[in-house]
């Protein structure tokens, strides 16, 4: 048990699934060819000006209205001032001391206990281009030359920002999780973490339990995935452990996680921190949300994740787990309702869905809405199960194997001869060849050797590879025996 | 019979109208003056022969075939070369952008070829339109022609000079702090500094975002309400754009100033710096106003003399933000054989930006530092809301305030170019309108002692555009003709 108490706050950027950019009429297709999403104002060129897409302060509001969050009725953009070339104006149009949405919070469920995280602010920001270096590395440095690509310039992103609350890197992963299933249910950005739509950066600190008083912190920036915020978070309280143990102390700087290492190594200490001159926009005029407008964005909001996990936990008598799982997203929801629909029971559904379901996506690196079976093709799969048509165990492999190659699973049971036997003659005559094989067992058992049954259950059951209904072969046997 | 070049910009519309001559002709005699004479103004960074005449000829074809044109169609232009036009080379009077060359029109651009107006070449200024005498532009002082020794005024020293100049009836510049009325006055024409976000600044380099006020130059008033109308309006491209329609400005002029109350800024006409000739010139202004009908009365406005020092904090903090795009990476000048992108951008920038450009960025730099932005650009913005709040109690007195526009006449070209604070004097009357968002117009009120011209300022509250033309026109009728600049007779 570690004499330290952790704390941890995060931030997380998230582009927002907008039609056009933050501050003018480009579009925000990701993956175009390079530079083909831009326009004078998303370039910076001289004399071109910024205007606010209204669609995205919308967004805003309903993620601060969805964390629970005072939506400010007066709010400002600021300039952040940095030189940074993928940055058109080498300022970025953010939110500083006048954000709009402050002051909420999400429940988080960890270890079957519900934790409160504090949501310091949710605010809204543009994101900057994409340098590439060109060269044998790609790193700057051995770069002969660099390009930039501004399609990504100016894309509207949200920043939510949570109170120094969470206390696990545990915590942390199931924080984002909630956090990224709000944003889907919301839909207002695609959170998809490897196209770089929801990045996070963490602080983090240790102090004595009971102290008042903060540890000095360090932030760990570059976390691409909820997976590396976990890692990167567990080496980080590692290493402030080991260093206050040392009795040494802990520098306030900024850290890089190295996604290959699964180490975090010094950016820059607190005395090299950028001075970034923040100052009122003034190309801009501040938001004004009258209650009227706030209103109208409130009347938009879905049932939220929470909500409907437990509603679909109490309607199908799942688990808190199984709940949490087919309620990930909306896909994840639209397919275990689809599943129902086509008739399979909500439990076997859930665990269908958490067990093989997820292990082949996971594989293929793909999302639920890729899914390759579809549910109708599970769900008669699930009901041949029931029917004791195929036994669970081929029903998995015929999964699996109809996830690889696109044919449904029945398909795969078919083709593969994988129905269970529960032909009653067919077991009777496979019994009664194994029993004619092995007299000295038999014999053995008559003497009341009861293990040698299992042994004389597991010859019938290699005679049908693994076909029959294990309960089926048991009676049998029993009664031949007898 | 007077040359083309002489006319006002009504007179040549009104003729093109009328078919008594064609734009292309026009066009044609105010390019041939600019060829003879700006080797010796300097008022063009680059001409825009080509453009002119395509906008003229087709000014000329459409009233060819009977269509109705505007006032302005066909009446040539100067633009102050920190407004873009596609694929037309713009300085903003520096170095660093020498071969920056926009992908789009400026709105107001877009609105000057809507009105048919031929631009004949973009106009000197002071560097990203920071200074009082376009001595700062990297391509050289342009030249008064009222005394070629002289300086124009600045920042936009180049457009004033080509009005005065005869090279274009029509003149647009910008006025940050005073750049359309200083060199109005220096020069002896008339120039308008309209309310802020009534004219879009889409498409204007930026110096100071919530400053900056594109306005007209002309030789007469009506000529620049004229103008004024044709750029004003609302533009979805500039989020401070103001919502409301353009009312007529060149409509009501004549109404005359019987009753208007006009508050005489008294710490002004005789104040501090203030050149005798300049305050005998305004005195006899306000008496020509006094003899119209227009009630004269005295005010002190005490926050205005704070006004320098929070101009020289919000304007030097807004540009160290706006010109940290010029940094090598995309536009104009980059410093070759850098080592790492950081020697290229401060390369660039210390090869590219000149003297005067370098001391705001690093003001305003400093300004916005941590641990200095509440004493310096806070209290700033408070002295701000102070002027704001002056102005309003004086207008529950008064209609419209008057005083000089510039405390001297032109001054010799090197003459303050090493003083800066000198230099920055020149805009302590035409600063407070900037800080308040509001509307001022500069106009001719005879010449000073030493024959230079004097300007008679008018301020007003926002969007009082109206009352100032038409203050100022009534004005302009009692005065009668100035004398023309000594360079129309020599020629």
């Amino acid at each position: 048990m570690s004499p330290y108490e952790t704390v941890i706050g995060l931030e997380v950027h998230v582009e927002l699934a907008t039609r056009s950019k933050m501050f003018c009429d480009s579009p925000t297709t990701f993956g175009a060819e390079p530079n083909t999403q831009t326009c004078p104002v998303c370039l910076g060129e001289p004399g071109s000006l910024p205007v606010p897409n209204k669609q995205a302060i919308e967004h805003l509001m309903l993620i601060g209205l969805a964390l629970d969050c005072r939506i400010a009725p007066h709010s400002l953009f600021h300039r952040k001032n940095y030189f940074y070339p993928d940055m058109p104006k080498n300022y970025q149009i953010s939110q500083y001391d006048l954000p709009l949405c402050v002051d909420g919070h999400l429940d988080v469920d960890v270890d079957g206990e519900s934790r409160r995280v504090g949501i310091t602010r949710a605010h809204m920001e543009e994101d900057t281009g994409k340098s590439l270096h060109v060269g044998a590395t790609g790193r700057i440095a051995e770069a002969k030359y660099s390009l930039i690509d501004y399609n990504r310039a100016g894309i509207p992103l949200v920043e939510v920002v949570s109170e120094p609350d969470i206390r696990s890197p545990i915590e942390a992963q199931r924080y984002l999780a909630e956090l990224r299933a709000i944003l889907l249910t919301l839909g207002v950005s695609d959170v998809r973490m490897e196209e770089g739509s929801m990045r996070c950066d963490a602080n983090v600190s240790l102090r004595a339990p009971g102290d008042g008083a903060f540890g000095t912190k360090v932030e760990i920036k570059n976390l691409n995935s909820i997976r590396s915020v976990a890692r990167a978070l567990t080496y980080e309280i590692d290493r402030q452990e080991k260093a206050l143990d040392a009795g040494d102390t802990v520098v306030q700087e900024t850290r890089h996680f190295d996604e290959n290492t699964g180490k975090t190594h010094s950016l820059r200490s607190k005395e090299e921190a950028f001075d970034y001159r923040y100052f009122p926009e003034p190309d801009l005029v501040p938001i004004e949300a009258g209650q009227s407008w706030i209103d109208e964005v409130r009347a938009q909001l879905p049932e939220l994740p929470r909500a409907r996990r437990a509603r679909i936990a109490a309607e199908h008598d799942l688990t808190p787990e199984q709940a949490t799982f087919v309620t990930a997203s909306p896909a994840s929801v639209e397919y275990f309702e689809a599943l129902l629909a086509e008739g399979a029971p909500a439990r076997d559904a859930a665990v269908w869905m958490a067990g093989e379901l997820a292990r082949a996506l996971n594989t293929a690196g793909e999302n639920i809405e890729q899914s390759r079976v579809a549910p109708k093709d599970l769900a008669q799969l699930i009901q041949a199960v029931e029917e004791v048509r195929v036994t669970l165990n081929s029903a998995k492999k015929a999964f699996q194997d109809a996830y690889a190659s696109g044919k449904t699973p029945l398909e795969i049971v078919e083709e593969k001869g994988l129905q269970q036997v529960s032909d009653d003659n067919a077991i009777i005559a496979i019994v009664d060849q194994v029993l004619a094989a092995n007299q000295a067992e038999v014999e053995r058992f008559r003497a009341g050797e009861e293990k040698v049954f299992k042994f004389l259950v597991g010859q019938v059951m290699k005679a049908t590879k693994g076909q029959a209904s294990p309960q089926v072969v048991d009676q049998t046997l029993r009664a031949r025996l007898s | 019979m007077s040359e083309l070049w002489e006319l006002s910009a009504a007179e040549i519309g009104f003729m093109i109208a009328r078919k008594e001559t064609s734009a292309r002709a026009v066009v044609d005699a105010h390019l041939s003056r600019i060829e003879s004479l700006d080797e010796a103004v300097n008022a063009f960074l680059t001409l825009t022969p080509d453009l002119a005449r395509a906008t003229a000829d087709d000014v000329d074809a459409k009233i060819a075939a009977g269509e109705k044109l505007g006032p302005l169609a066909g009446v040539p232009l100067a633009l102050k070369d920190i407004l873009c036009i596609d694929g037309v080379r713009t300085t903003a009077g520096s170095k660093i952008l020498e071969n920056y060359r926009p992908p789009y029109d400026a709105t107001v651009v877009q609105k000057l070829r809507e009105a048919g107006v031929p631009i004949v070449g973009k106009a000197n200024l002071d560097e990203f339109a920071m200074g009082s005498s376009t001595e700062n532009s990297a391509y050289g002082p342009s030249h008064n022609p009222w005394d070629l020794a002289r300086v124009p005024g600045g920042s936009s020293g180049g457009s004033a000079a080509a009005v005065s100049a005869g090279f274009a009836p029509l003149g647009i510049g910008t006025d940050t702090g005073g750049s359309i009325r200083q060199p109005a006055s220096l020069c002896g024409v008339v120039g308008v500094k309209p309310t802020y976000g009534l004219v879009s600044r889409y498409g204007v380099l930026a110096f100071a975002s919530s400053l900056d006020q594109v306005g007209p130059f002309a030789r007469t008033v009506k000529d620049a309400a004229l103008l004024l109308e044709a750029i004003a309006g609302h533009d979805r491209m500039d989020a401070t754009s103001i919502p409301d329609d353009v009312p007529g400005y060149a409509e009501g002029l004549e109404s005359g100033v019987k009753g208007l109350r006009i508050g005489v800024v008294s710490d002004w006409i005789a104040g501090e710096g203030v050149q005798s000739g300049v305050t005998e010139r305004v005195r006899t202004a306000i008496e020509a106003l006094s003899g119209l009908g227009a009630e004269i009365g005295e005010i002190s406005l005490p926050s205005f003399r704070y006004a320098l020092s929070a101009y020289y904090l919000i304007a030097p903090a807004e540009c160290s933000s706006n010109l940290a795009r010029y940094d090598g990476v995309r536009w104009g000048l980059r410093a070759r054989d850098a080592k790492d992108v950081v020697e290229m951008n401060v390369r660039s920038r210390t090869e590219g930006f000149g003297d005067e450009v370098k001391r705001r960025i690093m003001l305003g730099t400093y300004a916005l530092s941590a641990g200095y932005y509440d004493a310096y650009y806070g209290k700033a913005q408070q002295v701000r809301t102070l002027v704001i709040r002056d102005f309003e109690k004086a207008y529950e007195r008064f209609d419209v305030l008057l005083g000089p526009t510039s405390p001297t006449t032109a001054f010799k070209i090197g003459e303050k170019a090493d003083d800066p604070l000198a230099m920055y004097l020149n805009d302590v009357f035409t600063i407070p309108s900037n800080l308040a968002g509001a509307a001022a117009i500069s106009l001719p009120c005879g010449l000073a002692d030493d024959g230079l011209p004097v300007g008679l300022q008018l301020l007003g509250p926002p969007q009082s555009e109206r009352l100032l033309f038409r203050a100022a026109y009534a004005y302009e009728q009692a005065r009668g003709p100035v004398p023309a600049p000594p360079l129309w007779v020599t020629s």
